[in-house]
């Protein structure tokens, strides 16, 4: 009577005991009282489901089932209950089936509120992981039962866990019977998904996460093909955007689990669907997902096993493609080559038998079209194309090599790269060179002949005048490529042919030199350090550069300091290229490094008559130059071959110990710590290179002599360079050394130098510069002392004297430097320190400002623009709100750095924060269109592209000012510089 | 069944047309980066004004269209005239006096009040020029 349970055992567990108790409740005959009295039930049951035991299970269940017959405003408390007795794990087998069987029976499910259709679901979701094999033996029954659950199912948490139940249903291969089309039919009523969240939704569920499960549901089986692929091609034929591009992404999903049998019937129209996507689109990504689809078609044909009776569908496929897309090949100058191209491509890198048939049909057509065009910009779109086809080749390795498609066309491709090599138009030559670098990628293809060819060809190009830069550099890069693969051929046909290059250039530096030998001699320094990207190449062209930078030093010619830079350019490239290869790496750094090392310490000596280009050794430049390639020459060392080569560097600086150097007979002592003449003492600068290059871990001989020669030289007045790159070096070595007594030492003297040094005379902005590459060495890893520095640096800001250097001194510590300090030269530099910097610093700037006397108030404000300038966007916009009014009061300051750091700073924010900066616009447009008449261009153009971002308001603020603001414009419009003129257009234009 | 303009059922006039390069961003000279020189208006200043407008019936550009030509457009910046001249892609074009209105709106927005322009179609291009 029912559904109670008999009372069989005397003492009562507490489950049934409750039921009990609440016996009077739940036989009401009020349908309320009812409710209530279950809910109680199942709420219970939901928090202590854990403990019922498999007796009480089953009394429960029975009792529950037989509430389902209920009247309809109990039910949802009994499916709560049932849900947490679905829970349980001591549920006996075979209830959870005539639970769902009495659910199916007695409920309707689309009847009830959202949340108790959800409390169905969960149910199922629940047995289906529990009790996977019971609901099977439930057969088909089920699918059907859970197919009229969900028919009608609206709301889109609902569908999130009915999309995943269908999707478990297939996986999990339950029994889908006669009912495959009612269940595709039950979810493909959603396709393609229309659903905008609401404003303010909590349950946070995008368009895309329905689109996304409902695309694993309808792609998840071949069962499905017959019916869905009708329904994407009617979808992708519709007008509306998203549902195409939702229905070739879900045809793209398909192909993973479809073979040549779903697919066959509808590859007809598939192809047209797809193809009149990809020529007549009017979007980028409809025509993206257009040729992805048709890759994975093609991908997907090609995969199938085949019977051996049955017709290859790949192969009709493919000729389907072809002959809509080959005639459209024929014509270069028509909208269409280019989306045919397309299309052929997408279908050939999906395979390798795709790729051969349609390589080797495509290709004779090309090749041909090529002959039969004369015109540049044809012949280059049709190489273009061609070169798009043999990049597919790549995709795929041939174990035998005899069977690639190319073979048989090498020679025409060959002679055909050459013609275009050989074209007067540089777009055409530019294409040549990329293919030339494709063919040569492919192993063993191309002949020695044809790469002798090549080289002649890399050769004439890498000297191409002024106007086709383009060329050169591709012909450069082409070479370095081609280098590392044939490094033969490049060293017998094309070094050879540089060496001599460089040996007329000297030759032609002896006379006195004309314009265009020089450009051609810079070509060749250039050239040769292109095609070092193989260690046997290095082997030859390094000397070769050493070599003529010698003759330069030994003939009397007129060497120029941007001549000596050339060939440091050239070197420092090379130790570039080497830097991966750790052989060639310490073979470059071993060669080079002693022989600048000589030349410039040669170049020091003092001598009675000094040549030119002795001074030219010791110039600022030319020894920046030197430095770089020192460095670059370091960086990459192993610790242990560094060590060995400290050992020689440091004495040579130290004691003037030059045995370790080339031609080492020189007239006088190397003295650069104790040589008041000062020339030597320049050369701390290569020292700095090389010390502040090595891998923290190597041990520096004599650091502690070495630390105090740098510190006393620093505050050296004589020479501002070298004191300067003697407190770089310090700086450098300082941020390297580990944390400990020797190191607080080091900074102790530091101090005292810079204390002493900054009260008066002589050398104040020498103890300034060391001040501030201390203060950058500490900053960037976080040392205590650098907050203690960072403000003797603000104290300077009120300094009548230092004051302005201080405050671009900011700019220094906020920046990234070429040669010491730098993370690829070992340097310890924490990754956040510039945000760190702001937030410990910026107050104090801030506060400082406020108090400070007005003529040193645009101190405060440049120090506040260099740290803002360089700070990442992303970190700053949080921030600016607060620095509001202090950047609107920057914009009247007269000093156009401010200023155009400052709008600089505003235009992001007028980008991202529309709101706040609302509240200014009055003031903002007024300034901005004032500074747009700054007699300083940059700051014109950067006050017009504030203007431009000010549209990004909301349109209510604008509208008072958009007469005011379109006739102010006018006046840039008429602007003497053009880059004005383009800003002013975009911005009257969006105004 | 692909020739043509066979592809889109017949709904656009010209559906594989001649399309041309689009030539690159102006590349800025020295000159241009020097405070000190004044830079004329000249014929390319107009034509990148007027060259990335959209054709009403393709995603093309004017330019890739070959609709305007840097060499139709005259220009003289001390006198304060502008004349362009363009050339619908087919003689029948129903577009044309869109495109030309397009470009007169653009160019009545992005240059000083003192120019004066003109903007017509390339005579013996057009069924009915007059428009």
């Amino acid at each position: 009577e029912g559904g109670w349970p008999e009372l069989k055992s005397s003492r009562p567990t507490w489950a049934l005991s409750t039921l009990f108790s609440l016996r009077s409740s739940l036989e009401n005959p009020e349908p309320r009282t009812r409710a209530r009295g279950i809910q109680l039930l199942s709420q219970v049951l939901l928090h202590c489901h854990t403990l019922l035991l498999e007796k009480e299970v089953v009394h429960l269940i029975l009792f529950y089932e037989n509430r389902l017959k209920d009247h309809h405003l109990v039910i949802p408390s009994v499916l709560q209950g049932l849900k947490a007795l679905s829970l349980c794990v001591a549920l006996p087998s075979g209830l959870a089936v005539s639970v769902l069987k009495a659910i199916f029976q007695e409920v309707h499910v689309q009847s009830l509120p959202q949340v108790d259709r959800h409390t169905v679901y969960n149910i199922i979701t629940n047995f289906m992981r529990t009790r996977e094999e019971e609901l099977k033996s439930l057969g088909a029954d089920f699918t059907f039962g859970f197919i009229q659950v969900m028919d009608g199912e609206k709301d889109p948490r609902n569908l999130l866990v009915a999309f995943r139940i269908v999707h478990d249903l297939i996986s999990r291969d339950y029994s889908l019977g006669p009912f495959v089309e009612e269940l595709f039919e039950v979810t493909s009523c959603y396709f393609p998904i229309d659903f905008t969240p609401p404003p303010n939704d909590p349950h946070g569920i995008q368009r895309e996460d329905l689109i996304l499960s409902l695309r694993t549901v309808l792609a998840s089986t071949p069962r499905f093909a017959e019916f869905l692929l009708p329904l994407l091609i009617e979808k992708v034929d519709s007008e509306v955007l998203s549902a195409k591009l939702d229905s070739l992404q879900t045809l793209n999903a398909c192909c993973a689990v479809y073979g040549q049998k779903e697919l066959k019937d509808f590859l007809p129209s598939l192809w047209a669907s797809i193809r009149r996507e990809v020529f007549q689109t009017a979007s980028e990504r409809v025509e993206a997902e257009g040729l992805a689809a048709l890759h994975s078609l093609t991908a997907c044909l090609s995969r199938s096993v085949l019977r051996a009776d049955a017709e290859d569908l790949l192969d009709s496929f493919l000729s389907n493609i072809l002959q809509d897309c080959r005639h459209h090949l024929c014509e270069p100058d028509m909208k269409l080559v280019w989306p045919s191209a397309k299309l052929l491509q997408a279908a050939a890198g999906a395979s390798a038998r795709a790729c051969d048939y349609i390589t080797s049909n495509v290709l004779p057509l090309l090749l041909e079209q090529f002959h039969k065009h004369s015109q540049s910009s044809q012949r280059r779109t049709i190489l273009e194309m061609l070169l798009g086809f043999l990049k597919l080749q790549q995709k795929w390795s041939y174990e035998d090599k005899d069977q690639r498609p190319l073979n048989g066309f090498k020679d025409q491709l060959c002679s055909l790269v050459f013609m275009a090599l050989t074209d007067p138009s540089t777009q055409l030559q530019l294409v040549g060179i990329r293919t030339l670098t494709v063919l040569g990628a492919q192993p063993d293809l191309l002949s020695s002949e044809d790469l002798e060819l090549a080289v002649g060809h890399l050769y004439r190009l890498s000297f191409l005048e002024e106007d086709s830069q383009s060329c050169r550099v591709a012909a450069l890069e082409a070479s370095g490529t081609l280098a590392a693969l044939y490094p033969v051929a490049f060293s017998s046909h094309l070094v050879p042919k540089l060496a001599e290059e460089l040996r007329v250039g000297e030759s032609n530096l002896t006379k006195g030199d004309e314009p265009t030998q020089c450009s051609r001699h810079l070509c060749c320094l250039q050239a040769l350090s292109a095609v070092s990207t193989h260690p046997s190449i290095v082997k030859e062209t390094l000397p070769l550069l050493l070599q003529h930078l010698w003759q330069v030093n030994r003939g009397n010619m007129v060497a120029q300091s941007s001549d000596v830079i050339a060939v440091c350019q050239s070197l420092k490239q090379m130790a570039e290229k080497c830097q991966q290869d750790p052989e060639s790496c310490w073979y470059f750094h071993q060669t080079a490094i002693p022989c600048l090392l000589a030349l410039a310490v040669q170049a020091s000596m003092p001598e009675k008559e000094p040549s030119v280009l002795k001074k030219v050794l010791l110039e600022d430049e030319v020894l920046a130059a030197m430095v770089s390639v020192i460095g670059t020459a370091t960086t990459h060392l192993s610790p242990e071959l560094a060590a060995q080569s400290v050992t020689h560097i440091v004495p040579l600086f130290l004691d003037g110990n030059v045995s370790f150097l080339p031609e080492n007979s020189f007239p006088s002592r190397f003295q650069p710590f104790q040589d008041d003449a000062s020339g030597q003492r320049r050369l701390i600068a290569l020292l700095m290179a090389f010390v502040c290059s090595l891998p923290r871990n190597v041990e520096i001989p004599q650091l502690n002599q070495l630390m105090r020669e740098l510190l006393e030289l620093s505050c050296c007045h004589s020479c501002p360079f070298s004191s300067t790159a003697a407190a770089k070096c310090f700086a450098g070595l300082l941020n390297k050394h580990p944390a400990g007594q020797q190191l607080d030492e080091f900074l102790q003297l530091a101090v005292d130098k810079v204390e002493a040094g900054l009260g008066s005379g002589p050398c104040r902005s020498q103890a300034f510069t060391l001040l501030l590459w201390v203060t950058k060495a500490l900053v960037l890893r976080y040392h205590p002392l650098s907050s203690c520095l960072t403000a003797r640096l603000m104290d300077l800001l009120n300094d009548p004297e230092l004051g302005p250097a201080a405050a671009d001194g900011f700019s220094l510590l906020m920046s990234d430097c070429t040669d010491v300090l730098t993370r690829a030269g070992h340097a310890e530099v924490r990754i956040m320190f510039r945000q760190r910097f702001f937030t410990d610093n910026v107050p104090a700037l801030v506060q400082g400002f406020h108090a400070a006397p007005q003529d040193v108030k645009p101190n405060y404000l440049k120090g506040l623009s260099h740290v803002l300038n360089r700070l990442p966007k992303p970190v700053l916009l949080p921030e600016l709100p607060t620095l509001l009014s202090l950047l609107l009061e920057a914009l009247s300051c007269p000093d156009c750095v401010v200023q155009l750091s400052t709008l600089s700073c505003l235009q992001p924010l007028l980008l991202e924060a529309p709101q706040v900066m609302s509240l200014h616009v009055d003031n903002l447009v007024t300034k901005f269109l004032n500074l747009s008449s700054s007699p300083s261009m940059a700051v014109r153009i950067a006050a017009l592209q504030c203007m431009h971002a000010l549209t990004r308001l909301p349109t209510p603020v604008l509208l008072p000012y958009k007469p005011q603001v379109i006739r102010a414009l006018a006046k840039p419009l008429d602007d003497k510089k053009r880059l004005v003129r383009k800003e002013a257009v975009s911005a009257r234009g969006e105004w | 069944m692909v020739g043509g303009g066979g592809v889109g059922g017949g709904l656009l006039e010209n559906a594989n047309p001649l399309i041309y390069q689009r030539s690159g961003e102006r590349p800025v000279t020295a000159g241009e980066e020097d405070e000190q020189v004044p830079d004329s208006i000249d014929a390319r200043e107009i034509f990148d004004l007027i060259r990335s407008i959209n054709d009403p019936e393709h995603p093309l550009t004017l330019e890739e269209l070959n609709v305007v030509e840097q060499v139709r457009v005259q220009v003289s910046d001390p006198e304060s005239t502008v004349a362009v001249a363009f050339t619908p892609t087919i003689p029948h074009c129903s577009m044309a006096t869109l495109i030309g209105l397009s470009i007169k709106v653009k160019l009545l927005r992005s240059l000083p009040q003192r120019f004066k322009m003109d903007v017509h179609i390339t005579p013996g291009t057009h069924a009915s020029e007059h428009a």
